[in-house]
């Protein structure tokens, strides 16, 4: 048999398991879960096999790289079907944005700048229903905006989740006077620096096009030294930073957080110099800020296969510089 | 109808995503399929939006459309468009006239002069960061590593929040051994050596740290992908 064939015969599988599976769920198949007992043999069946390729590579026998990104992805997807808890204290920079939302007094308005889109949604999406949720639940006024075009639809769709749960739902909230979405505005960070001046000259409209002086929420929101709290959801330029250097250090903003994880580290100086009330960063700062408002959610449940899949990858560190080691004996041995 | 297209958007991310994955296995023709989708429409999105929000939505909304009324109008004779309201900004057209000297690149002879809008944005970006940078990323940062061990924020002695007065120490040693490690006028020997190797030691700290909060963003970006293949698509998690 060719590769070609094989390679045909794997599509083929894929399409006809999809198939079963789609068709399943149309038909209303129940979702899989392991027991505890099944998500522990799992968990053990992963590391004896991690260990066997540890003493394969000792014995001098190499791993190939599909063999670790077939790892990678079971170690991702695996714990998706377990119903095991992980354990997390919530760290004072987590802390940090939920005393502050605490701290205000019902009614206060609290601005949400979604800076992101849906490649980092699985990190920040969590961040922002959770905060909206929260913010819902403290009657606080939200006014919604974003310097990333597609950062007002991810809010939009948290939104749409969040007044969906029967919680949100008794409390009969209006748009335009409980919430509003501003939109987004072209012109990275000097949409901040003229936010600080009125921001009404940034958004004629709302999201939707209704004029901004036919807003309630907002018709007299003239500039920075109307908002009580804000909020920066951020993947990138511009983002946090900007919000920093414009927001806080230049119109005394009170900002609170939540970065992907790649951008946490160049966040957290601001943090450890009190230009940031506090920080969420990455998937683990969903999750911890969801135990925080006791709601888990995404973030929660992701933390597990984030877990495993950095248990693996440790692992493949290991094996690795293993392998780099033998092979450096090896060609001592040969020269 | 609206239910074939709900399945058809299902299938259609489903298979842009095994597409993508599949450059895992090896180089293939779906897997370009996939990337020349992705890049066609990225650039088309981004046009878009750049087009709406920028041209029209700025540009045009706020000093084109009125300005381009009022000469047509005084041409033809037609009655002029009303006195223009504060929603009407005339500096617009300076905008708008770089912005259309900077396309002078495309013409060889005279693309010298796409060179003055560039100037313009090199130092007004320059001048206004300058002082952004300095306030936020040396003064306060410079300040927050300069706090005293025994000011009333850090208690009255070591046996209050001694956590908070060691994570100051440790900040100010990373910062100034790193400072000395990058200080490149004086040999790197004796106690000046010993302290460039400590600002080694917590640079390979930062760098591992990083690397750490990386591998942790790409793993949820994957956690996102195989949530929709598992779930929304197929339906086997919850």
């Amino acid at each position: 048999m060719t590769t070609r064939t094989k390679e045909l015969i794997a599509v083929a599988a894929i399409l006809v398991f999809a198939l079963i599976f789609y068709i399943g769920r149309v038909s209303g198949w129940q979702a899989t879960e392991f027991s505890t007992g099944t998500s522990i043999v799992v968990v053990v069946l992963l590391l004896a096999s991690l260990l066997w390729m540890l003493a394969l590579t000792i014995r001098g026998r190499l791993i190939g790289r599909r063999v670790v990104f077939l790892y990678v992805g079971v170690a991702v997807a695996m714990p998706l079907f377990m119903k095991l808890s992980q354990e997390m204290p919530v760290s004072l920079a987590v802390l940090g944005v939920y005393d502050a939302v605490m701290e205000l007094q019902p009614g206060s308005k609290v601005l949400i700048a979604c800076d992101y889109d849906p490649p980092t949604a699985p990190e920040l999406q969590p961040m922002a229903e959770t905060f909206i949720r929260l913010c819902f639940q403290r009657d606080l006024k939200i006014i919604i905006m974003g310097i990333w075009p597609q950062g007002p639809q991810q809010a939009n769709l948290a939104l749409e989740k969040i007044l969906a749960e029967p919680e949100i739902a008794a409390k009969n909230l209006e748009y335009g006077i409980d919430y509003v979405n501003l939109g987004f505005q072209a012109g990275n960070e000097f949409v901040i620096q003229r936010m600080g001046g009125s921001f009404k000259s940034m958004f004629r409209t709302d999201y939707g096009g209704i004029p901004y002086d036919d807003l309630p929420l907002v018709r007299n929101v003239r500039n920075f030294s109307n908002i009580d709290y804000c909020f920066n959801l951020s993947s990138g330029f511009p983002g946090t930073v900007e919000w920093v250097q414009i927001a806080v250090d230049r119109y005394g903003v009170k900002l609170g957080a939540g970065n992907t994880a790649v951008q946490a580290p160049t966040v957290y100086p601001y943090l450890s110099a009190g230009q940031l009330t506090g920080l969420l960063g990455g998937m683990s700062g969903a999750a911890e800020f969801e135990i925080a408002a006791d709601a888990r959610g995404k973030g929660t449940k992701y933390m597990l296969s984030q877990s495993v899949s950095h248990i693996v990858v440790i692992a493949f560190v290991i094996i690795g510089n293993v392998a780099f080691i033998m092979s450096g004996r090896r060609s001592a041995l040969k020269g | 109808m609206e239910a074939f297209f709900e399945h058809f958007r299902l299938w259609l991310a489903a298979f842009l995503t095994l597409g993508i994955f599949s450059f895992l296995y090896k180089d293939n023709p779906w897997y370009k399929l996939t990337e020349a989708i992705f890049v066609g429409i990225s650039a088309g999105y981004w046009f878009v939006v750049l087009f709406w929000d920028n041209f029209h939505g700025k540009f045009w909304v706020g000093a084109g459309e009125y300005s381009i009324n009022w000469v047509v109008a005084k041409l033809t004779g037609a009655q002029a468009p009303p006195p223009p309201d504060s929603s009407i900004d005339f500096m617009l057209w300076v905008g708008a006239f770089l912005g259309l000297l900077m396309l002078l690149r495309l013409v060889p002879k005279i693309g010298w002069i796409s060179r003055w809008p560039l100037a313009f944005i090199v130092g007004s970006t320059g001048g206004l960061w300058l002082i952004n940078y300095f306030a936020s990323n040396v003064m306060v940062q410079a300040q927050a590593t300069m706090v005293p061990l025994f000011s009333s924020a850090f208690g009255t002695g070591f046996d209050q929040n001694a956590d908070a007065v060691i994570g100051a120490l440790i900040i100010f040693l990373g910062t100034f051994s790193g400072l000395v490690y990058f200080f490149f006028s004086k040999a790197h020997t004796g106690v000046f050596g010993g302290t460039a190797r400590v600002g080694v030691f917590f640079l390979m700290i930062t760098f591992g740290a990083s690397f750490g909060y990386t591998v942790m963003s790409r793993m949820s970006l994957l956690i996102g992908r195989i949530d929709y293949l598992l779930g929304d698509w197929l339906g086997m998690i919850k």
